[in-house]
């Protein structure tokens, strides 16, 4: 299945990407999508390195680690946010 | 409700005004404005970009108005945030809220501001002399947010 992955502010400057479409495994979670994508290493590995400050959403709703994805789902990754 | 999140800049008092007419039995209007610092951790702060996530921004403040109406008797709210490159002085946040006391409102105000500080998706990039570096969660707000939250609290609500 596919996914939309966005990514923000600090994390989009790391990994040099806004947005890309990703396919996953049927039954994937949000840590599965992160460690498919830590596995690609460089740049990657480190800012999506665990213990890293790292938040998720879901169809625009934060997600957990354990939050279950489906084909379409809007996925965003992003650091802790510092509006207001 | 009204809540927009855009670059253009808001008069606080045409919004108090608005909002205090368009609902009945309103007694207080309680407002908070956030503006941008000359400085942040010892530097001089020459300009802030607000990046935001379309979308989400706006649907996470909704349901944390959402939350205030749920916990305090307002009337009404309003929340205006920007978004692009401001400069020291501007103005970056309103938050107005209309209730029929004004502890309902103050607290409500407050509220809203510390739930947006650490659950909207907002990101501040800061220049300074030295270059360019986005702007680092504060524990404090974390901590500020989560004392709503907290049972030693809870009798300060309503």
């Amino acid at each position: 299945m596919k996914v939309r992955v966005l990514y923000f502010a600090s994390l989009r400057e790391k990994l040099g990407r806004d947005l890309e479409e990703v396919e996953l495994a049927e039954g994937a979670t949000v840590a599965g999508l992160l460690a498919l994508l830590r596995a690609r290493g460089g740049a990657w590995a480190e800012a999506l390195a665990e213990g890293r400050p790292v938040r998720a959403a879901r169809n625009q709703d934060m997600a957990k680690p354990g939050t279950p994805l489906a084909a379409g789902d809007e996925v965003a990754f992003f650091p802790p946010v510092t509006g207001g | 409700m009204k809540i927009l999140v855009g670059s253009a800049d808001f008069d606080a008092g045409a919004e108090i005004r608005a909002l205090a007419r368009a609902s009945r039995g309103v007694g207080a209007v309680a407002s908070f404005v956030g503006l941008v610092r000359d400085a942040n951790e010892g530097d001089t702060v020459g300009a802030m970009t607000l990046e935001h996530y379309p979308g989400m921004t706006e649907k996470s403040i909704a349901e944390i108005v959402g939350e205030a109406q749920n916990r305090w008797q307002i009337a009404d709210a309003t929340v205006i945030h920007r978004v692009g490159t401001l400069r020291p002085g501007d103005q970056i946040v309103l938050v107005v809220v209309a209730s029929a006391h004004r502890g309902d409102a103050f607290e409500a105000c407050e509220f809203i501001m510390d739930y947006l500080k650490t659950r909207a998706p907002f990101w501040k990039k800061e220049a300074t002399g030295t270059g360019e570096r986005w702007v680092e969660a504060r524990a404090s707000d974390d901590a500020a947010a989560a004392r709503w939250d907290e049972d030693g609290q809870s009798d300060r609500k309503r």
